[in-house]
């Protein structure tokens, strides 16, 4: 060991070497005290008789400062958006307010039952209507659902929508058009809808080629499912046109608005031919996005599918109170158990009143701004394979790099390195080794100056030190762990270590799967 | 703008880079006809002080401090502090998906950990690491018996939560997949006879809830007899998860479709929850959703990485098993915690009070003269009460006491006329219990 190696150590400190919880574990410790029951005690086997568990297995126990102190170190190996910029194309990685955590938790939000009586309820139904209704004026659609748990789960609210019109007109047709850099949750989304997918090709521009819609669209078509702007952060200029294309032949238009943080008012998916489209309220609103959750995909959509969205829908009732309304014969059914996620509502709704008109506006501006700046500023040292203009978010290539073998994935970890989230990594799949770059409006000019600086560095390095990069992340505490032993072989849980003719090294030696 | 971090001079330098001569040049893709030439029509910008006034108005106006009997698929547990205060680290919240190993191995480690407990508590080899909620897993892990099994055709119990039933229809419809409805029988269980009957050569899955709706537990030994013997799948789902402190899990079970609100999840007029799917090691690769698995490093460390991601959207597209992608992650990691903190012991003892507490209740209120339905089969926390009066009326009565009554089944159960569920957890105390005797007893 070298004399280095010893300074490293010494300044690593333990949080480097937190064991699972299941390691830490011995019997007769505990982080809970239950109150005295202040009803009669009862035997579980009287009143369960053989259906009695016996034992937990394995469950931990270990006390409350273990508690704090595990997840407290786990926590510190994260990257966050609380730690700098985490420009992941597409997922809209912007502060999350923390107000908007505080609200939510106020006591009659937070612990609502979903079957409380509505006469009791009032807050949470207001706090739905009025989240409806900005965000029916933002969208300028007519009506909406708040009950999708995320983005992919509204895909599949709007295209069930779609389907039931369409049923309702005689005939649900046969397919759904999907342009070749859509996101992977449509054309999956349009399988769970019961639809075959077609592929659209993407022009020179990286656009929707009219040409190829025009020739693809027939009677068996029943939407095109479009982000707008498009993966590669491009607006579809002919929006209108496409939408006239659909609508002329009998065919919906569906957008999908994972990207709606470029538009927000700025221009409104109903006032360019959309016909229902969801919102990602954990990527344009702000919510958090959790380490992969809770998100929320609100459907809204235009008059003539209103008739088919998901039952409940809150309605002002005669008495001018607010209240569920079920009986919707052409509903398309449940998406959900109750109403959706509440929690995220609540923090959507806080987010657009911290915000108003104005800073909507320039939220939506920041954010085109920053992009385009990253842009700019990246040109050159990247190759830019659509120089068609940027909105939210711009797509570069490692086509420049890969002559020295060194591939998006490579820089996204050496961007590691240098303090930064990587980038969306390999996405849109129509850009051969695609380095895909949402800053969001969350970024200062310095923090955006200090990732292109990276940025342009790491392309030095390709062409002086390609090593560098391919030995990438040299500064965490694991690196390039080995995805594909993970997948041969997968081991997905935890198990105790059993010497051949011993006992689990827990004390537990009861395994329940036995 | 308090969220945004530029000045406006800031911003001119940044276009001057760019080289545009204002925003507008920015926005100049969007036809000029659809772009908004107004504000947006929505209230102005609220100061953090008035957005807080305005959400506790909202708060007060939605029964803040009422004891409830209210459970049917959403339970009032007490939540550990230590929940709030870890979920808070905005090394937890403000992060995505780990898509990134190196710098993602706090949410990997407690996934990994959360999948074990999971496997723990159901019996199962394997968990992924979460669905949206109990219905939606349900509806999914229909569609993976149906993958697995090749057949296409699924039986569901009515006494499976009906908004459950409600997903699964609106899933199914265009699945290909004919969903059938099995009864219960006097006892507050599936009708075995019936079960057997409706289960054809091509029958997928077959859907249980145990405890189900009613609160009974369902013999899932026999159920799965019946299952088995017609090459189907058994799926127990399992929407009330402190049960599994003290109820056998589902051996019989070939996935367990879970919600797993009950652990430190707040009620939250409904959601975000935390549905999970466990199942058998073989059947793993037809398993929708995200899954974490161990590896090495290249120094040969421990780690943990996203795996068997060839099953997902992302890669499969539309051959995939589901097209779930963002699902309930900082949610599970609150389930997590809370698994935690109970742990080995303390899961039994909170499951055994929430038997004691609803025991009592029922004891009382039949001693109150009400009767209460499918005596003599075993169940959890919660009880179908029969009453003489209509339960809306008891309900009201008990709101003047800030206590909010059980969950009237007429809406779903017409047959079972003026019942309601009730439920007692950890938090219902005595004094609540006997003044809703009273009550009942009219």
């Amino acid at each position: 060991m070298n004399w280095k190696e010893n300074i490293r150590k010494a300044t690593t400190h333990i949080s480097q070497n937190e064991v699972l919880l299941f390691e830490r574990s011995s019997p007769g410790k505990k982080a809970y005290q239950l109150p005295p029951l202040d009803v009669p005690e009862v035997d579980p086997e009287i009143l369960l008789g053989e259906q009695t568990r016996e034992d937990l297995g394995h469950m931990p126990e270990v006390s409350e400062i273990e508690i704090i102190r595990h997840f407290t170190r786990l926590s510190t190996w994260n990257y966050a958006v609380d730690h700098g910029m985490y420009p992941l194309g597409s997922c809209t990685m912007k502060y999350n307010a923390r107000v908007n955590e505080y609200v939510a938790r106020l006591m009659g939000l937070a612990e609502a039952h979903p079957y409380q009586p509505e006469r009791i309820s009032q807050g949470a139904l207001l706090i739905q209507k009025l989240l409806r209704e900005q965000l029916l004026e933002i969208t300028g659609m007519d009506a909406i659902t708040l009950q999708p748990a995320a983005g992919a789960h509204g895909e599949l609210t709007g295209i069930l929508l779609i389907r039931a019109y369409l049923e309702s007109q005689g005939n649900p047709r046969k397919k759904i058009l999907i342009p070749d850099s859509a996101h992977g949750t449509n054309p999956a989304t349009a399988a769970m809808a019961g639809y075959t997918v077609e592929n659209l090709k993407s022009n020179s521009a990286g656009m929707v080629d009219i040409a190829a819609l025009e020739a693809q669209v027939n009677e068996d078509v029943a939407a095109l499912m479009l982000t707008n702007p498009n993966t590669l952060g491009v607006f579809e200029q002919e929006i209108h046109r496409i939408a006239d294309v659909l609508h002329a032949r009998g065919a919906l238009l569906y957008m999908d608005g994972a990207n709606m943080n470029a538009l927000v008012g700025k221009v409104r998916p109903g006032d360019f031919g959309t016909d229902v489209m969801h919102l990602n309220l954990h990527k344009t609103f702000s919510t958090p996005h959790g380490g992969g959750g809770p998100g929320s995909g609100p459907v809204a959509c235009k008059k003539l599918l209103e008739p088919f969205l998901p039952v409940p829908v809150v309605v002002t009732k005669p008495d001018g109170t607010l209240g569920f309304e079920y009986n919707r014969p052409k509903s398309i059914g449940r998406v959900r158990m109750f109403y959706g996620n509440f929690g995220m509502h609540v923090r959507a709704l806080a987010y657009i009143m911290a915000n108003g008109p104005d800073g909507l506006r320039q939220t939506t501006e920041d954010a085109v701004l920053n992009a385009n700046y990253i842009r700019k500023g990246m040109e050159g040292s990247y190759d830019l394979p659509y120089r068609t203009p940027t909105m939210h978010e711009v797509v570069f290539s490692d086509r420049l790099q890969a002559p020295k073998g060194i591939k998006t994935g490579d820089i996204a970890k050496r961007l590691i390195d240098y303090g930064f989230h990587p980038y969306t990594v390999s996405f849109p799949l129509i850009v051969p080794g695609a380095m895909m770059i949402e800053p969001t409006e969350s970024e200062s000019k310095a923090s955006l100056d200090m990732f292109i600086e990276a940025m342009k560095d790491i392309a030095k390095e390709a062409e002086q030190h390609p090593e560098i990069i391919l030995e990438a992340p040299h500064n965490t505490r694991v690196s390039r762990l080995d995805e594909t032993a993970a997948a041969r072989k997968p081991v997905l849980r935890w198990k105790p270590q059993i010497e051949p003719g011993q006992e689990a090294k827990t004390a537990v030696a009861v395994d329940v799967r036995a | 703008m308090r969220y945004l971090p530029k000045s406006e001079s800031d911003r001119e330098v940044m276009l001057r880079e760019i080289g545009a001569r204002s925003i507008d040049d920015l926005f100049s893709t969007i036809p000029a006809e659809y772009r908004l030439k107004r504000d947006l029509n929505i209230p102005r910008a609220y100061a953090e002080s008035e957005i807080v006034e305005f959400f506790r108005q909202r708060a007060a106006e939605s029964a803040e401090g009422y004891a409830t009997f209210l459970g049917a698929g959403a339970y009032s547990h007490y939540r550990p502090v230590v929940v709030d205060s870890l979920i808070s680290r905005g090394e937890f919240f403000t992060a995505y998906t780990p898509y990134q190993p190196e710098i993602a191995q706090g949410t990997l480690q407690s996934i990994f950990e959360f999948q074990t407990m999971i496997c723990e508590l159901t019996g199962m080899d394997v968990a992924n690491a979460s669905m949206y909620d109990g219905s939606t897993g349900a509806a999914e892990a229909l569609m993976m018996a149906a993958r697995l099994t090749g057949r296409h055709k699924s039986v569901v119990a009515s006494s499976v939560h009906p908004e459950y039933r409600e997903v699964i229809a609106t899933y199914a419809r265009y699945q290909g997949m004919p969903v059938a409805t099995i009864g219960y029988r006097e006892d507050g269980r599936v009708d075995l006879g019936a079960l057997d009957k409706v289960i054809d050569g091509e029958t997928a899955g077959v859907l249980i809830q145990s405890p189900n709706f009613f609160g009974t537990l369902e013999n899932i030994a026999a159920v799965g007899e019946i299952v088995h013997q017609k090459g189907a799948l058994l799926i127990v789902s399992i929407a009330e998860a402190i049960s599994l402190g003290i109820v056998k899990p589902p051996a019989e079970a070939d996935i367990v479709s879970m919600e797993a609100q009950s652990f430190g999840v707040p009620l939250g007029f409904g959601g975000p929850y935390c549905g999970v799917i466990a199942t058998r090691d073989k059947f793993v690769r037809q398993m929708p959703g995200r899954l974490v698995g161990e590896t090495r490093d290249r120094n040969g460390n421990r780690g943990f990485v996203l795996t068997l991601s060839t099953r997902e959207q992302h890669i499969r597209r539309e051959k995939a098993t589901s097209n779930i992608c963002t699902n309930q992650g900082l949610v599970a990691l609150m389930c997590c915690i809370f698994m935690t903190v109970y742990g080995r012991e303390g899961l039994k003892e909170l499951a055994t009070q929430n038997l004691a507490k609803a025991h009592y209740a029922s004891g009382e209120f039949r001693k109150a003269g009400a009767t209460v339905l499918f005596e003599g089969t075993p169940r959890f926390n919660e009880f179908v009460v029969q009453t003489n009066t209509d339960p809306y009326i008891i309900n009201d009565k008990l709101l003047e006491q800030r206590i909010i009554g059980g969950f009237p089944l007429k809406r779903f159960y017409p047959e079972l006329g003026s019942a309601s569920l009730w439920c007692c957890t950890e938090t219902t105390t005595k004094a609540s219990i006997d003044a809703a005797a009273k009550e009942v007893a009219l």
